[in-house]
């Protein structure tokens, strides 16, 4: 700990409520890990937090006060309406645009602190200051990039370029001799080079990661910016920052090795995968190879006297806005008689969870939403499957192809179910930019169109059966 | 016990203790729990105050209030989207006609 102007000794009631705080924080992200906590461990988090940030003002001599206040106002006016406005399929933006942020903030906040920082300041506390700086930058300029992928701003698919490996090293090398000068010289000037450099390396980081992969990247760079927060509570001697920080950085690190083992596959392959090269990258094209397409009332005849029907929602329902008219088609074939689940990938949509959130947005009711492992057994026997807006994770591609991007992600079997029914748009291929066989398959319908347009079809043929 | 080494404690500490907190979730909840997760690093908004409350030059006050937004944006805009999420999770099944007294 620095003995700076900012963490001269705080009184004991000010570190009894920082340490109230830690703990409210921890009891935050324990509710949020569960169904019924969740809000209230999220408003446990939220007024920690506001008390945190507010008793700096009533026991330090802060100047600029005003200023930091209309600041503080800004920057509420436009988190809270950027989180009123975003549609829910845009989540994954907007948490990597909110991470980013923060990131962005802990750099240059670590960069104010090293210019306070003299020059007999011990070489672990400068380090820790240079480590929030780069790392900091590198979660700024990553989660920019994510947004630009997810946003479509850019194509979602790797980028990658010959010089790219290269590139990556030698920005990741001269990061670390610019670590080094900071340490050296305790000068600000190496500190910005540092920061900027490590916005090169997180532009290169997430520049060859696939698009379906993104969200994992999402939570991997949630957690290093939660890293960087404590290594920022660490230089400015403040041990709120540093407790949560830390549960951040190892919540979020464990979060994305939990998602990284449902998509099958380890972070470095997800990071770094696209850089061995060659067969990893998709077509991205649509294909001119036949296929069985119907209309709305030979899917409805085939819809309206199943038995056992599974819907397999993706992310396509969700941008179509048509998830109520589902939920409505899905109750119409209740009512007949038929026995109806949706079947969860656990990364349908975009983002792990991203799809219970879509379908809770649209009051489905949960007990309906079948998990993956659940709904797989019972697939074989399933009359229809209807498949809405989803692809990359039915395509069987992920079983057999062992070139394919998706290669080793668990799948929803809807192949081995005697009839398949896709809603789609067009041919075009999924976010993973890989074409999907089953489409092609014999007991496989097509029914183009808009999701909701289909949908809404589908809905007036089965009542009229 | 030198002070480093309190701090590494707590440190070390913390990480189990993120890792303990969360190691049931269910995946339903991933999202809210990133973003949520997402919201509470923005508590860096603490250390935007303290440097931005000491700046002694026009360009260190400028930089800190620019922390300042970006960290506020974190923080407030994270709580409330993911409270937006857990509020639909928490709604009562549809299946309900409207108005029967909730």
């Amino acid at each position: 700990m620095t003995p700076t102007v900012t963490s001269t000794l705080a009184p004991t009631w000010v570190q009894l409520v920082y340490l109230a705080c830690a703990v409210c924080f921890v009891l935050a992200l324990k509710g949020l890990a569960g169904p019924r906590t969740a809000r209230v461990g999220n408003l446990v988090g939220a007024t920690a937090a506001v008390v945190a940030v507010a008793v700096p003002f009533t026991y330090l001599d802060l100047d600029h006060v005003a200023l930091i206040l209309v600041a503080i106002a800004v920057g509420s006016v436009v988190g809270a309406l950027g989180a009123q406005r975003v549609q829910m399929t845009q989540m994954p933006q907007l948490v990597a645009l909110f991470n980013g942020v923060g990131g962005g903030a802990a750099a240059l906040v670590a960069l104010l602190e090293l210019d306070h920082l003299g020059p007999g300041t011990p070489a672990f506390d400068v380090g820790a200051t240079a480590f929030t700086v780069a790392v900091g930058a590198v979660s700024f300029a990553g989660s920019v990039v994510t947004f630009a992928k997810l946003q479509e701003l850019m194509t979602s698919r790797p980028v990658v370029f010959p010089g790219l490996p290269l590139a990556a090293g030698a920005a990741l090398l001269a990061a670390l001799v610019l670590a080094g000068l900071v340490v050296a010289e305790v000068a600000v000037g190496w500190a910005v080079a540092l920061a900027l450099v490590g916005l090169a390396v997180g532009v290169l980081l997430v520049l060859p990661v696939g698009g379906a992969d993104v969200p994992i990247v999402i939570s991997l760079l949630n957690a290093l910016t939660g890293l960087t927060v404590a290594a920022g509570g660490y230089v400015l001697g403040n041990v709120v920052l540093l407790v949560a920080g830390t549960l951040v950085g190892a919540a979020g690190t464990f979060l994305t090795l939990l998602m990284a083992r449902a998509m099958g596959r380890s972070v470095a392959h997800i990071l770094f995968g696209a850089l061995r090269g060659g067969s990893t990258l998709g077509a991205g094209e649509a294909s001119d190879r036949p296929v069985r397409s119907a209309g709305p009332e030979d899917v409805a005849i085939l819809l309206g006297y199943a038995e056992r029907v599974v819907v397999v929602p993706g992310y396509g329902l969700a941008v179509a806005q048509a998830q109520h008219t589902l939920r409505e088609l899905v109750e119409v074939l209740a009512a007949r008689g038929a026995r109806v689940d949706y079947a969860i990938h656990p990364v349908a949509g975009r983002m792990p969870g991203h799809m219970n959130v879509l379908l809770a947005e649209a009051q489905v009711p949960y007990d309906q939403l079948v998990e993956m492992d659940d709904i797989n057994p019972e697939l074989p026997h399933t009359d229809v499957v209807l498949v809405v807006g989803a692809n990359d994770v039915v395509n069987p591609a992920a079983r057999t192809t062992p070139s394919a991007p998706i290669y080793g992600m668990p799948i929803l079997d809807v192949d081995r179910a005697r009839q398949v029914v896709f809603l789609k748009r067009s041919m075009r291929p999924g976010f993973a930019g890989i074409e999907n066989e089953l489409l092609f398959d014999p007991r496989t319908t097509l029914l183009f169109g808009d999701a909701k347009e289909s949908l809404a079809k589908l809905l007036a043929a089965v009542k009229s059966l | 016990m030198s002070e480093a080494v309190v701090w590494l404690t707590i440190f070390v500490l913390s990480v189990f203790v993120g890792v303990e907190v969360i190691s049931k979730v269910s995946s339903t909840l991933h999202t809210p729990l990133m973003s949520g997760a997402n919201a509470i690093h923005g508590i860096i908004l603490l250390g935007a105050v303290l440097v931005t409350g000491t700046a002694d030059s026009t360009l260190t006050l400028v930089v800190g209030l620019v922390a300042t937004v970006l960290a506020t944006v974190n923080m407030v805009g994270g709580f409330v989207v993911t409270d937006r999420m857990l509020q639909m999770f928490s709604r009562k099944p549809a299946r309900r006609p409207r108005g029967d007294g909730s």
